[in-house]
Parts: structure tokens; sequence; C-alpha cells
């Protein structure tokens, strides 16, 4: 169970959240009326799904309703960082943590 | 031909025969008026009409309500508040606020008639909320005229610490209260519940 810190109302309990996958995907300019079917499918389903630091969308559903992005190590789990909408701070230097062991983790 | 009447979701409830010695001490509250305010904080126009109709000053902090002695106005995000006004104030509250505040740039709704409030409150009014509620209640963290929209049962509700007594009002969906009620009743059971009436 994650204690997640939002930016507004401070660290509360995983079950306040809801998450919102990855971050920073622009919306087509126009509407995407005059893009190919690829590079609306590559809109639309690609993701970047990376074995360590992704930015990442949640909102606090049960508290302020507010959305916001965080940095999540996503061999740990670890919240690294949490900002607003808005903001796009440097990615933060991965943590050294022990090679995960094989089968399935947690 | 009868006049359409307001009705208590918690109307139907029986009265709870009282402890000896009450841990918990419930109360429906009255039908307060009640609206949803989205504006600018940093508005000073807006400050100072929310001023003048409601007597509070605007929390801009998060988690936090204003109160006066008939009005309240809590925090439920960065640019929403909700606020909270004696029964007789009624749909005249939204008309207030909204004729003061124009409607350009705010946005001013009715929710009366969506929410419910259980008053709970004595001295094990803590232990009974932390059943169903992952929030930090200890008064280290959570003081009188701290609010916050959190979950409790499992029903979304906002929690505003009224005094020290400590007393909680219980803001919940009026389609949720009569659960949240009798969930609040078993979970006091074993602190002895005294349900007063108006
Ligand atoms: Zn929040």
């Amino acid at each position: 169970m994650f204690l997640i810190e939002c930016p507004w109302c401070g660290p509360r309990d995983e079950t306040e959240f809801s998450y919102g996958g990855e971050a920073h995907i622009a919306r087509p300019v126009g509407g995407g009326h005059d893009m190919t079917n690829a590079e609306w499918g590559h809109y639309v389903f690609h993701r970047t799904n990376p074995k360590g630091l992704h930015r990442e969308r949640w909102v606090h559903s049960h508290g302020c309703r507010r959305w916001f992005n965080v940095v999540r190590d996503t061999v740990s789990h670890e919240f690294l960082l949490i900002y607003k909408p808005g903001e796009k701070p440097d990615l933060p230097a991965l943590p050294k943590s022990p090679e995960p062991p094989d089968g399935p983790g947690r | 031909m009868a006049e359409p009447r307001r009705l208590s979701s918690l109307a139907d409830e029986p009265a709870h025969v009282a402890a000896v010695e009450a841990g918990i001490v419930m109360r429906q509250a009255p039908l307060h008026a009640m609206v949803t305010l989205r504006g600018n904080a940093g508005d000073p126009v807006f400050l100072s009409g929310v001023r003048e109709i409601t007597g509070c000053d605007i929390p801009t902090d998060p988690c936090r309500a204003a109160m006066t002695t008939d009005h309240a106005v809590l925090w439920m995000g960065p640019d929403e508040w909700l606020v909270v006004a004696p029964p007789e104030a009624g749909t005249d509250l939204r008309q207030r606020l909204r004729d003061r505040l124009g409607d350009d740039r705010t946005a001013v709704v009715d929710v009366g008639d969506a929410l419910a409030i259980i008053s709970v409150g004595g001295p094990r009014a803590r232990d009974l909320l932390a059943k169903g509620c992952t929030l930090d209640l200890h008064p280290r963290t959570f003081r009188p005229g701290h609010c916050a929209n959190t979950l409790l049962a499992k029903a979304q509700v906002t929690l505003h610490q009224v005094d020290a007594a400590p007393t909680f009002s219980v803001f919940v969906s009026r389609s949720f209260a009569v659960y949240l009620w009798r969930w609040m009743l078993d979970a006091g059971l074993e602190y002895g519940v005294q349900v007063l009436q108006d």
C-alpha cells in the first residue's frame, strides 16, 4: 500500500487515488484530423513502458479531485518526484537498488 | 395541492437508546443551505464578495475551514469551496453569491439537497472515525478548523472538525447517509452511543 503525497492535501492513503497512465502525452494539434492511422494509433496506444523511472498521472479522486504528475521507479514502486500540472522537473538520479529477484515481485 | 416538503434522508431512522456513559454523541444536523463555489482565490473581488455574504475569509490553505457562528467555508480544492449556511438561508444563498460574484469567472452550484450532515462528537469520536478512515485524526495533525475530503467506511465524505470536544461534521451524499449513519451506530456500540434529537 502506498502513502501518496498529494501536492495539495499532503500524504494520503493509496485508496484515495486513481492512476491515469503515462504523463505528458500531448493531444494532437487540431484534433488529429490530418493524422495517418499509424500516427493516430501511436498517439492512442503506444507508451514507453520503461523499467525504471516513469512519469505518470495520478488523481486524488476521493480528496481534492485534482490531477498531478509523479515520477515512479517501476522496479521498486518508489515515488521519487511529485509535481503539479504545468511543471516538468528533471528526472532525479535513479537510486541504486539491488536487482529484483526473479519471479513475481511485489 | 400540498406544498413540496424537504425531507431529511435520515427522517425514518429510529433514535438509538442512550448508553449509561456515552463515548459517542451523534446528531443528524438540520438541512443546511450548501453551495459549491469555484473561483480564483487570487482575485480580491472574489475574496471580498464571499466575505461579505458569509462573514468568512476564504481558506486558501488546503484542508482548512473558516467558520462564523452560522456560516462555514470549507476548502475542497485549490479553486473550490463548500459554503454552508443555516437552513433558513435556503436557495437564497446561491442567488446572493451569484448576484455578488457574477457568473463569468465563478461557478455557484446549490448542493443543499445533495448532501447530508451527520454530527459526531464525544470523547471516543476519533476512535470511531479511525475505524473507517485512513487519515491521522490525532489532535497533533487534525484540529478544530481542519477539514478533509476522504473515505469513511468506503463512503466519500468531507470531515470537518468543528471544536476541540471533539465534534466533527461529516458531510456525505444523501444516498449514503443512512448507510453511514448505521455504520457509525454499529462502530460506536462498544463506546456507547447517544443520539440527540433536535
Ligand atoms: Zn488532494
